[in-house]
C-alpha cells in the first residue's frame, strides 16, 4: 500500500498577518468558540447562584482559561501541526457545546428555569468529579474489571463455538438446538437464578456478561464461516492445504468481518447486562454507583456517573473498531466510527 | 517477456507428468434427478504436452478439470498422473480458475506464498515466492491487496500462485476469459513462454478457438452435455505462432464446424 501513497501535500506556508477576510473565514469560527466559552465563564461569575455550590468560581475561571486556549490555538493553528488542524475542524462543535453549557448554567444555577434538584448545574457535576473522585474511580475500575472479564470469556467461547458449528456438521447437530433455545433469551432473565446458583455475585455477573456477549458472537462467527465461498477451499486444497490450514488460514480470516459484527453486537448487549447486574447484585461499579446516588437523591452524582459511563462505552467501541480497522485493512470501504 | 522458440524449449528438462484419463463418466444429482455430465472420456496427455479443451458452455469442461485436480472423484473410470491413480488434490497438479479467487485478506506476496505455506515449506523457500512474482512482473505490487489490482494483474497473481509450486501438471480453466483482448493476447504469449521454460504438462479449457490454436499442441473438441470427445486435432505448428497463419485458419474453420458454428465464419 505504501508504494502508492502520495506524501501529504505540505501545509500552506504560515501567513504573516491576519486580514479582515480571515476573521470571517478560517479564524471566525475559532474566534466565536472562544467568545462563547468566555461568555460561559462570565455567566458563572457574574450572576449569583440560586443554590449553594462550591465550584462555581473554579468553573468560571476554567471556562475562561479554555476560551484563552481556543483563542491562542485558533490564531497559531498553522504552527501547531496536527493539533491545530484538529482544533480548526472541531471549532463549530466548540461553539455549539459552549453555547449549550452556557444555557445550562443560566437555566439552572442562575435563574432556576429548570427545576432543582433534578437538573443540577454544571458546577455541581464538577463538584462530584473533584470531591467524590475516589469512589467514582473505584466504581470505574470495578466496572471495567467485570466487563472485561465477562466479555473476553464470552467472546472467546462464542468464537470457538461459532467456528466449530460452522465447520463441523456433527458439532452443529448438537449445539445448534441448544443455541436456538437458549440464545434468544435476554441474559438478564437469568439474573435471579444466576445470583442463587453461583458462589459469588461477581462470578454470576461474569457469567451473564459472557452469555450476552457469546450469543451474537457465536451466531455471526458461525454464519461467517458457513458463508465462505467454496472456491477458496478448492484453491487451498489444490495447493496442498490440510484441514487445519483450511480452518485457521481460510475459514477464520474469511469470516473475520462477520466476527467483528458479532463482537460489536455482543459489546452492546453486555453493557446492558453489566449495568443491571451491578444495580441488582454486585455492590460495586458504575451501575451500583448510579443506584446508590438515586437512593440519596444525589442527582449530580447520577449525571456525573452517566457521563463517565458513556465515555467508557464509547471508548470500548472505539477500541473495538480500531482493532477491526487494523486487522481488516484488506477490506475496502470499512465504516469509520 | 521474451517468447522462446520451440527448438530452444527442448533444451530444458521436461518436468511435466503424463496424464491419463480412462473411460471417465461423471454425473451430478440435482433434486433427485441424475444429470450426466461426462460420457466415457478417454484422453492420454504426454509429459510436457499443451492440450486445449474446447466445448460448448455447460458441457462439462470444468467438471473434467475438477476430476483432474482431484477435487472430485469420477463415478466411472479413472485418472492417472504418471501411472499413479489420482485420489485427491495434490500440489503437483495446480488449477488456475476463471476467477482469480485471490484471498482478499492476503497481500500479493502472501497469496503467492499460499501453496508453500500450506505444505509447511515456506520458511526455507521464501525466495521461490520472490522469484515467481518477479517472473509475472508484479514485484512492485508484492504488498498490494487484491482489491487494488486490475483484472489482468489479479490473474497473473493467480498464475504465480500456481507456478510457485513447480507443478507437473498445470490446469487452466478459462484463465483469460474475463480479460480485455489486449491483456489477453499479452498473457497468451507469457503463458507459452512459461510453459516452454518450465516444461509442465498443460491442460487448458478455453471458449476461444483462436486462443486454443495459438497455444496448444493438441485441441480436443467436446460435444454438448454429457461431454464426449468429438475430435482430437494436432496443431503441429512451431512457436511463436501467428494469428494470421493460414494453416491455423483452416483448423479454425474445421473446429467451428465441429462446434456447429460454421455459418458464423
Ligand atoms: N457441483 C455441481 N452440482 C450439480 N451440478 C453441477 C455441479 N457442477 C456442475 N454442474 C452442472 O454440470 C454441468 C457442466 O458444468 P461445467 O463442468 O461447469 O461446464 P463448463 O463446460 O461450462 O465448464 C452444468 O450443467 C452444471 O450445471
Ligand atoms: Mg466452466
Amino acid at each position: 500500500m505504501s508504494t502508492y501513497s502520495v506524501s501529504d501535500t505540505t501545509a500552506a506556508a504560515p501567513r504573516a498577518a491576519v486580514t479582515l477576510a480571515d476573521l470571517s473565514g478560517s479564524y471566525g469560527v475559532g474566534l466565536a468558540a472562544s467568545l462563547v466559552w468566555l461568555a460561559f465563564g462570565l455567566s458563572c461569575l457574574y450572576w449569583p447562584d440560586v443554590g449553594d455550590w462550591s465550584r462555581t468560581g473554579s468553573l468560571g475561571i476554567g471556562a475562561i482559561v479554555i476560551a484563552a486556549f481556543i483563542l491562542f490555538g485558533t490564531f497559531s493553528a498553522d504552527y501547531l501541526g496536527g493539533a491545530g488542524q484538529a482544533l480548526r475542524k472541531r471549532a463549530p462543535w466548540l461553539v455549539a457545546f459552549g453555547a449549550f453549557v452556557t444555557l445550562w448554567e443560566v437555566a439552572t444555577a442562575k435563574f432556576a428555569w429548570l427545576p432543582l434538584p433534578f437538573f443540577p448545574p454544571p458546577q455541581s457535576i464538577l463538584e462530584v468529579y473533584t470531591d467524590d473522585l475516589p469512589k467514582l474511580l473505584d466504581s470505574v475500575f470495578a466496572s471495567i474489571k467485570l466487563q472485561l472479564g465477562g466479555y473476553i470469556i464470552g467472546a472467546t467461547i462464542g468464537f470457538i463455538t461459532g467456528v466449530s458449528i460452522g465447520w463441523s456438521q456433527k458439532i452443529g447437530y448438537w449445539v445448534h438446538p441448544v443455541l436456538r433455545f437458549i440464545g434468544p433469551l435476554p441474559a438478564t432473565a437469568w439474573l435471579p437464578i444466576a445470583f442463587f446458583t453461583f458462589p459469588s455475585s461477581w462470578s454470576a455477573s461474569t457469567f451473564l456478561i459472557a452469555l450476552a456477549t457469546g450469543f451474537p458472537v457465536t451466531v455471526l462467527t458461525w454464519s461467517g464461516v458457513a458463508s465462505v465461498s467454496s472456491a477458496y477451499y478448492d484453491v487451498a486444497r489444490t495447493l496442498g492445504a490440510k484441514p487445519s490450514f483450511l480452518v485457521l488460514k481460510v475459514a477464520i480470516p474469511a469470516a473475520l468481518p462477520h466476527v467483528f459484527v458479532g463482537l460489536f453486537m455482543g459489546l452492546g448487549s453486555s453493557f446492558a447486562v453489566l449495568v443491571v447486574a451491578e444495580m441488582i447484585g454486585v455492590k460495586a461499579g458504575l451501575g451500583w454507583y448510579l443506584q446508590w446516588a438515586q437512593g440519596w437523591a444525589a442527582y449530580a452524582n447520577m449525571y456525573a456517573a452517566l457521563i463517565v459511563m458513556s465515555l467508557l462505552c464509547s471508548g470500548a467501541i472505539t477500541l473495538l473498531f480500531r482493532t477491526r480497522d487494523r486487522l481488516l485493512v484488506w477490506q475496502k470501504g470499512v465504516v469509520k466510527w | 517477456m521474451v517468447v522462446q522458440s520451440a527448438a530452444e524449449a527442448i533444451t530444458y528438462p521436461a518436468v511435466g507428468a503424463e496424464l491419463d484419463i480412462e473411460g471417465v463418466s461423471h454425473a451430478f444429482d440435482i433434486d433427485g434427478a441424475v444429470l450426466p455430465v461426462l460420457d466415457n472420456v478417454n484422453l492420454a496427455i504426454a509429459p510436457g504436452e499443451f492440450v486445449a479443451l474446447l466445448g460448448p458452455s455447460g458441457c462439462g469442461k470444468s467438471t473434467l478439470l475438477r476430476l483432474v485436480a482431484g477435487l472430485e472423484k469420477p463415478r466411472i473410470g479413472s485418472l492417472r498422473e504418471d501411472e499413479a491413480r489420482i485420489s485427491g488434490p495434490h500440489p503437483s497438479r495446480v488449477v488456475v480458475f476463471q476467477d482469480p479467487t485471490l484471498f482478499p485478506w492476503r497481500t500479493v506476496w502472501d497469496n503467492v506464498a499460499l501453496g508453500l505455506e500450506a505444505q509447511g515449506i515456506l520458511k526455507t523457500q521464501r525466495h521461490r515466492v520472490d522469484d515467481v512474482i518477479e517472473l509475472v512482473g508484479l514485484s512492485s505490487f508484492r504488498n498490494a491487496y487484491p482489491h487494488q489490482l486490475s483484472g489482468g494483474m489479479a490473474q497473473r497473481v493467480a498464475l504465480a500462485r500456481a507456478l510457485v509450486n513447480d507443478p507437473k501438471i498445470l490446469v487452466l480453466d478459462e484463465p483469460l476469459g474475463k480479460l480485455d483482448s489486449l491483456t489477453r493476447i499479452a498473457m497468451q504469449s507469457e503463458l507459452v513462454a512459461l510453459w516452454q521454460r518450465k516444461g509442465f504438462t498443460t491442460l487448458l479449457v478455453t471458449h476461444d478457438v483462436e486462443e486454443a490454436l495459438v497455444l496448444a499442441n493438441r485441441v480436443i473438441v467436446l460435444s454438448d452435455r454429457p461431454a464426449r470427445i468429438k475430435a482430437d486435432i494436432a496443431v503441429g505448428r512451431p512457436y511463436p505462432r501467428h494469428r494470421g497463419d493460414p494453416h491455423l485458419a483452416g483448423l479454425r474453420k474445421q473446429i467451428l464446424g465441429l462446434l456447429g458454428l460454421e455459418a458464423t465464419w
